[in-house]
């Protein structure tokens, strides 16, 4: 116990448990203070809206995270991580539609959608879905279990780089066009929506809703140090060691298709884990979480924030998600445009994300610091010269 | 020599510390490498043909041959990379080499040297021979894997050996070309390997670096078996014990390089007839 616990204060330096606890008190804490607190006039009041919303984005950097983790540490670019996010939510979504009840359109035992095709009986695969607790071990299981074959196969095919990438979108579209049918048993294009209860408690409740954003918040925190113990192990620096020279890797005595089975199991369970949350908050699931542009957009998040950094991918998610909900307001044409055009540009000039910033700053403040203090010592025209030239090489940010 | 073969008859006697034996590694008769008959063709070209070669436990072998004369396939062949069409791989009496996944070859004894440079770039010098370590390289042992203070000491041991204890927490991407070599040779050490296979060591250092290498190698043999691959002639002059010269993928002569020099077939095929 002793040792776990060192272990896990090992994460991070002391400012860096600072910063992660100040983050924590303020996002469950604070804000639902000021949600549930505050007269709603006030400037300092949280609008009911924003909690699930920002319940939302924790389960969206839970999936930063897991592809950070996949992508980012271990060289692997999934683009179908959708489907995992997808199954999660199907799975809560199965057990949300069992604890509906009677309360249906058609009053039926049945969920609505099964009266409405004609079902008499709840199909196999729909039995244990009353029970929360299966309900919540299959939205980890089936995602992780999907990505054990599948990575097994394509792994062991030494399937690598962009065919990896393209066979993952391929896996998550034949995915969708599977639950697009009536047929499969999941409520087709409309998917599962309708819910009414989580154990026992409303889902329209705010203090519900309040309790969904601090789980989904308590989640990510969590998922964010089980990341950190990971890519901090030395099975983390063999993930690095894969994604830099994977046969180095080899015949240094590692197996890699074991490695990169973990890191891409670990990282499809966390999805799950970030769908099951989402489903509650959010109301409904269908297809369309599926689609192949929701998994992209899992990549741009991560690049965004900054690859192999854990905080980068879950700030991508963040922000960029933020800056949807603002644009499918406000201007819901120019969305995809903003999303494509900061692609492109953090391809281009932000190589590091956003988190590269701050190192090219801190890189930058050095170079001042020293060109201070060769102010100090007499000046010749070669060392002026190089200085000029060095500072022109750097861009600048301010 | 004879020590050394009498340590590996039994499997089950007590090992002199330091010197891993691969499961089910038998040396017991002097030699630790067979390879007999191998044939490789990449579609119709043979790149090795019905070659044979054997490897003393200890010995120190140099590969020579002209481009294309099949030194990097056979490496390839020995480490799993590819699979022979025809022919035996042997390491020692009973590891069929063919039948082994590169993972499981390294885990048995056979560190391989790249032609290139190879090492993580992103870990610091520490940390690559930290990975190469030669202790559980399962998934979950690597998860809770901590360092002992004698495998930090026999870590810091071997970037003493190589010339890298000032380098030691630098990321390795940052190394010269010189020290990547040396921090991969490093790496190699750390696998406790019973053959190494180093492939073109001295490609692109300078003249003070490879006298360095050429040390270091020569105090390996002995106590791994080490076969260099190298066009240096210099170099080759100044580690080999016993030359193999290849040539379109079989053996043109073996000896001393004395003797090699002189084979004529040997300087038609260097000197062009």
């Amino acid at each position: 116990m002793r040792g776990i616990l060192h272990g896990v204060a090992a994460l991070h330096r002391p400012r860096g448990w600072i910063v992660l606890g100040v983050l924590c008190l303020a996002g469950l804490v604070g804000l639902p203070l000021l949600n549930g607190m505050t007269p709603p006039a006030a400037w300092y009041h949280v609008p009911a809206f924003a909690v699930p919303l920002l319940g939302k984005f924790f389960c969206y950097g839970i999936v930063a995270l897991a592809m950070d983790l996949i992508w980012g540490y271990t060289g692997i670019l999934s683009l179908g991580h959708g489907v995992f996010f997808a199954l999660g939510g199907y799975a809560m979504g199965m057990h949300l539609m069992r604890n509906i009840g009677k309360e249906g359109v058609y009053r039926s035992d049945l969920p609505d959608f099964m009266v409405f095709l004609d079902w008499k009986e709840l199909p196999w695969f729909w039995y244990g879905f009353d029970s929360f607790w299966f309900a919540a071990s299959m939205a980890l299981l089936v995602p992780a279990a999907l990505a054990y074959v599948f990575g097994y196969f394509a792994f062991r095919s030494r399937i690598r780089g962009v065919y990896f990438s393209i066979i993952t979108q391929a896996l998550t579209f034949a995915a969708m066009l599977l639950f697009f049918r009536n047929n499969t048993g999941f409520g087709g294009n409309n998917g599962l929506t309708d819910f009414k209860r989580l154990l026992g408690y409303s889902l329209q409740e705010p203090s519900t809703k309040v309790a969904l954003y601090l789980i989904s918040g308590a989640a990510l925190v969590l998922a964010y140090l089980a990341c950190r113990a990971i890519v901090g192990s030395k099975l983390g620096r063999v993930l690095t060691a894969i994604r830099d020279a994977e046969s180095r890797v080899m015949f240094s005595g590692y197996n890699p298709l074991h490695y990169k089975l973990f890191a891409w199991t670990v990282s499809a369970l966390l999805c799950g884990l970030a769908g099951a949350l989402y489903v509650p908050q959010v109301g409904i699931v269908n297809p369309s979480e599926m689609q192949t542009s929701n998994s992209i957009e899992m990549a741009i998040w991560v690049a965004v924030g900054g690859r192999g950094t854990l905080v980068g991918a879950v700030l991508g998610a963040v922000l960029v998600n933020g800056a949807k909900s603002v644009f499918t307001v406000q201007w819901p044409q120019a969305w995809l445009f903003v999303l494509g055009g900061l692609f492109v540009f953090v391809t281009l000039f932000l190589p590091k994300g956003l988190l590269g910033i701050g190192e090219r700053l801190g890189a930058l403040r050095k170079l001042a610091a020293r060109r201070m203090r060769a102010q100090g010592r007499p000046q010749t025209p070669e060392r002026s010269a190089a200085l000029s030239a060095v500072s022109a090489a750097k861009p600048h940010h301010e | 020599m004879s020590e050394t073969t009498l340590d590996l008859q039994s499997e089950s006697g007590p090992l002199p510390p330091g010197r891993p034996v691969g499961p089910g590694l038998d040396a017991s008769h002097g030699v630790i490498l067979y390879v007999e008959d191998v044939t490789v063709s990449f579609d119709g070209f043979k790149a090795l043909d019905g070659l044979t070669l054997y490897i003393d436990e200890g010995e120190l072998r140099c590969l020579i041959g002209p481009n294309g004369a099949g030194k990097t396939t056979l490496l390839d062949v020995i480490t799993g990379k590819t699979r022979p069409d025809r022919g035996n791989v042997f390491f020692g009496q009973t590891l069929d080499l063919t039948r082994l996944s590169e993972s499981r070859i390294a885990q048995a004894g056979i560190g391989r040297k790249f032609q290139r440079p190879t090492v993580f770039p992103a870990h610091t010098a520490f940390e690559n021979l930290e990975l190469a370590m030669n202790t559980g390289k399962r998934v979950r042992q690597t998860l809770f894997a901590r360092l002992s203070g004698a495998q930090r000491d026999a870590i810091d041991g071997v970037l003493a050996t190589v010339g890298l204890p000032s380098e030691r927490d630098r990321p390795a991407g940052l190394l010269s070309h010189g020290q990547k070599q040396w921090l991969e040779i490093g790496m190699l050490l750390m696998q406790e390997p019973r053959l190494l296979l180093v492939d073109e060591p001295v490609a692109g250092m300078s003249q003070q670096e490879t006298e360095k290498t050429a040390e270091l190698l020569a105090s390996l043999a002995g106590r791994h078996s080490v076969v260099v691959v190298e066009h240096d002639m210099d170099f080759v002059r100044k580690i080999a014990r016993k030359v193999t010269v290849l040539h379109e993928g079989a053996i043109l002569a073996e000896g001393s390089m004395e003797q090699v020099q002189n084979d004529p077939r040997v300087i038609d095929v260097y000197l062009g007839a």
